[in-house]
């Protein structure tokens, strides 16, 4: 039994603080760690940047173009990037579509895709959900027509985050309307600029656009660009939910959450001459919330230990999801309070980076109500949080 | 970083839990605690020569020599049995703090220890100290070559039954720890039951006179012992609680399956899942928190010690009540009767979080590093 991580292990975190103190421009940084919003640019920027150290898939196989790094070792990175203040690599292209390619494409499709996904010439979306099937993801409607060489897709996705920005989205589409809901599904890779695709954004409570939906009218998708075979895409869409496993527990935004919070609380005034984080009541709060965190690290690193062992994901990551979760609602429901009577106060013109104009309220303090309506969502994607009771029920309880 | 046991730890486990399935039935409990002694000589024995007392004494000192995780299996497995003998109490608090600063006459108690012949008791609870071990009313002062010592103490586990006491009073330059014989003229002790039928004592004393060798350590450096005692109990109590909710978890798990209502097995309706996914949750944040406090026993930096202690004691705390409670909701009638195993789970669980400080009592000193 040992808890730390290995010298080298260590040697790693050091080169990795090194790193982003060094080449994570100071603009995009601000913009992070200020809650202000970040455009294409920036992500891009920090994706290139990371990609000449090798760092923005280093988990994938040294055939594709990675160094077949373990878990531990992606933590640290992560961390150490979400602690300095980088923007996150999202994981739909190198997390999430990556490994399906790779494990269901052929040889054409993994030689064109995977390189463009390390470059960032390629962002990628997820057209999982519908309107009609979202936690019964398999009741999807959107629907591909066999025309020749190409398919025709028709329906509509939505919740797709960030497809304002995306020039791919990978689908699952309806191909047969025969057998049980999950059998007649395919995996497609679609170009965002084909015609016939529309997206439309929605407005979260927070006033931000995050998200969309992504309406298909006609749209021909060549043949080549399915992977896996036809109707068979249900395999590939579980393969990757089992992709998906330590990043959800968000540990190392959730460390400079808190961070963050304890700054705030320590210079939130109350009017009796101390500061928030000196009066009992909110100090307890902040406290078990850290408990929690320090919980969470331990079942993180037990989940990849056990990972390490068998070489296959089981379904202690849904534990991850729902504390890690929980956590990160916690935290950006405690420093909204934090801001005591300005936490009302929302100024969407100023999380813009080339404001110049003023900001009301304490100095800490943008966007940090915003935070909170928005991270309701991290109980509501990925697999709902009752979803992922069910799967604990199922999977690892035999209920 | 490596979460598995090593063979030895696997070998006590495998031993121990065989024995203790065998042995150890809530029926034996259940006649144990109705004893009200709180430890049964024959079982004590057998601890003995499976070799458990002897975990937190070095070899040179007549023990087997052991490291927080040997502990931690060992705990585990008598959380698991229901275990009321007071093995926390000797051979890790009090053993520990004589293998940590006993001098070598009070050493020599340890090879007896190893082997079931003595047993010790920490007496670190005052009535009015809650659980601050700063906070002591119990008075030593020096008389020519001796020491005498006025004061009360309460909720002491074993204190009756102990052979030795370790006894924190206060001393010109501080808090000093003293080793006195269970039998001493002028120290009176009564035993009490608690409700999983353990045995506490409240003890008296009134001009109990020892002579100087049995101060343990210097004087007035008696507080970082207790404190390091009081962790070394709360990682054990940690890792207690979890073979506990491990068992009450299993428990439950069956009930669920086996018990039909509306014809079907209740464990098929989703109210019920999701409460027991959340149990499961908070079994294993408490299973994550005992290692993380057993690891931490040996860090060098004591704030480093005392926060991963602290925060432990809160969470297992925490996963206890709504596993320990959960449970018994979940057992529906039967949860609140004395016949299951269910309840005497729920007892015991809820006892811990009041012994060596409880959840607020944790999260007050976890907070306060926030600030310091």
């Amino acid at each position: 039994m040992d808890l730390n991580f290995s010298p080298d292990e260590e040697r790693l975190r050091g080169e990795v603080r090194a790193f982003v103190a060094a080449k994570l421009p100071a603009a995009i940084r601000d913009k992070v760690l200020g809650h202000k919003r970040l455009e294409r640019e920036d992500f891009l920027t920090w994706v290139r940047i990371l990609n000449s150290r090798g760092w923005v898939a280093p988990a994938w196989p040294k055939k594709f173009g990675g160094q077949e790094w373990d878990a531990a070792r992606q933590l640290i990175l992560e961390e150490e990037c979400a602690l300095a203040g980088a923007p996150p690599v999202l994981s739909f292209g190198p997390r999430m579509v990556a490994p399906v390619i790779m494990t269901f494409g052929n040889p054409a499709q993994q030689e064109y895709f995977l390189p463009r996904i390390l470059t960032g010439e390629h962002w990628w979306c997820q057209g999982y959900s519908e309107p009609g099937a979202g936690s019964d993801l398999a009741s999807l409607k959107t629907r591909a027509e066999r025309r020749g060489d190409s398919y025709v897709v028709n329906g509509q996705k939505t919740w797709t985050t960030l497809a304002q920005y995306a020039n791919w989205i990978f689908c699952l589409v309806r191909t047969s309307q025969e057998g049980r809901p999950q059998a007649g599904i395919s995996f497609l890779l679609i170009d965002m600029k084909s015609p016939g695709i529309t997206v439309r954004p929605i407005v979260m409570l927070d006033g931000e656009h995050e998200i969309n939906e992504v309406w298909f009218d006609n749209v021909e998708v060549p043949v080549a660009n399915r992977v896996g075979a036809e109707n068979e895409g249900w395999t590939c869409a579980k393969f990757l939910l089992g992709h998906e496993r330590v990043s959800n527990a968000a540990l190392g935004a959730s460390k400079r959450a808190l961070r963050e919070l304890k700054a705030i609380a320590a210079a939130a005034p109350t009017g009796g001459g101390r500061p928030l984080i000196e009066v009992p009541r909110f100090r307890d709060r902040i406290a078990e919330v850290e408990i929690d965190l320090m919980a969470l690290e331990v079942m993180v690193l037990r989940v990849i230990a056990m990972d390490r062992e068998r070489h296959t994901p089981g379904p202690e990551a849904s534990l991850l999801k729902l504390h890690g979760s929980r956590i990160q609602q916690a935290i950006s429901e405690l420093a909204m309070e934090a801001l005591g009577p300005y936490a009302p106060l929302h100024q969407p013109l100023a999380l813009s980076a080339d404001w110049a104009g003023s900001v009301s309220g304490p100095a800490p303090g943008l966007g940090i109500t915003g935070r909170y309506f928005n991270y309701r969502k991290v109980s509501i994607y990925a697999g709902s949080n009752e979803i992922q009771r069910s799967i604990i029920a199922r999977h690892m309880l035999g209920l | 970083m490596d979460f598995t046991f090593t063979e030895e730890q696997t070998q006590i486990r495998d031993s121990l839990r065989r024995f203790l399935t065998e042995t150890y039935t809530l029926d034996r409990h259940r006649a144990i605690a109705r004893a009200g002694t709180g430890c049964d000589p024959e079982i004590w024995r057998q601890f003995a020569e499976l070799g458990i007392l002897g975990l937190g004494i070095p070899q040179s000192l007549g023990g087997i020599g052991g490291d927080a995780f040997d502990a931690l299996v060992v705990m585990e497995e008598l959380g698991r049995a229901l275990v009321i003998e007071p093995y926390l109490s000797t051979a890790l608090v009090g053993a520990g703090i004589l293998v940590r600063a006993g001098s070598p006459a009070q050493q020599q108690l340890l090879a007896a220890v190893a082997a079931g012949k003595i047993r010790l008791a920490f007496a670190h609870g005052e009535p009015d100290s809650r659980w601050r071990l700063e906070t002591l009313a119990t008075r030593a002062a020096r008389e020519g070559a001796s020491w005498v010592l006025n004061g009360r103490k309460a909720m002491v586990p074993d204190g009756a039954g102990a052979d030795y006491l370790v006894i924190p009073a206060r001393t010109e330059s501080g808090v000093s720890l003293f080793l006195v014989p269970g039998a001493s003229e002028r120290m009176t002790r009564t035993a009490l039951t608690t409700h999983d039928g353990s045995s506490v004592a409240e003890i008296t004393l009134d001009g109990l006179r020892v002579s100087a060798d049995a101060l343990i350590g210097v004087e007035g450096g008696g507080l970082p012992l207790a404190e390091a005692a009081s962790d070394v109990a709360v990682a054990g109590l940690c890792s207690e609680a979890v073979g506990a909710m491990d068992a009450l978890l299993a428990l439950t798990l069956a009930y669920v399956k086996t018990r039909r209502q509306f014809g079907v097995p209740i464990g098929s309706f989703q109210a019920l899942q999701h409460r027991m996914a959340d149990m499961l949750l908070h079994a294993e944040l408490a299973r994550s928190m005992s290692y993380l406090a057993s690891a931490k026993l040996a860090a060098r930096d004591l704030v480093e010690r005392r926060r991963a202690i602290s925060a432990a004691k809160f969470l297992v705390g925490r996963s206890a009540r709504l596993v320990g409670q959960e449970a018994v909701q979940m057992h529906g009638g039967m949860g609140v009767t004395e016949e299951l195993a269910t309840s005497h789970y729920f007892k015991r669980l809820t006892l811990i979080n009041a012994s060596f400080g409880d959840m607020d009592h944790h999260l007050e000193q976890f907070g306060a590093a926030l600030t310091a």
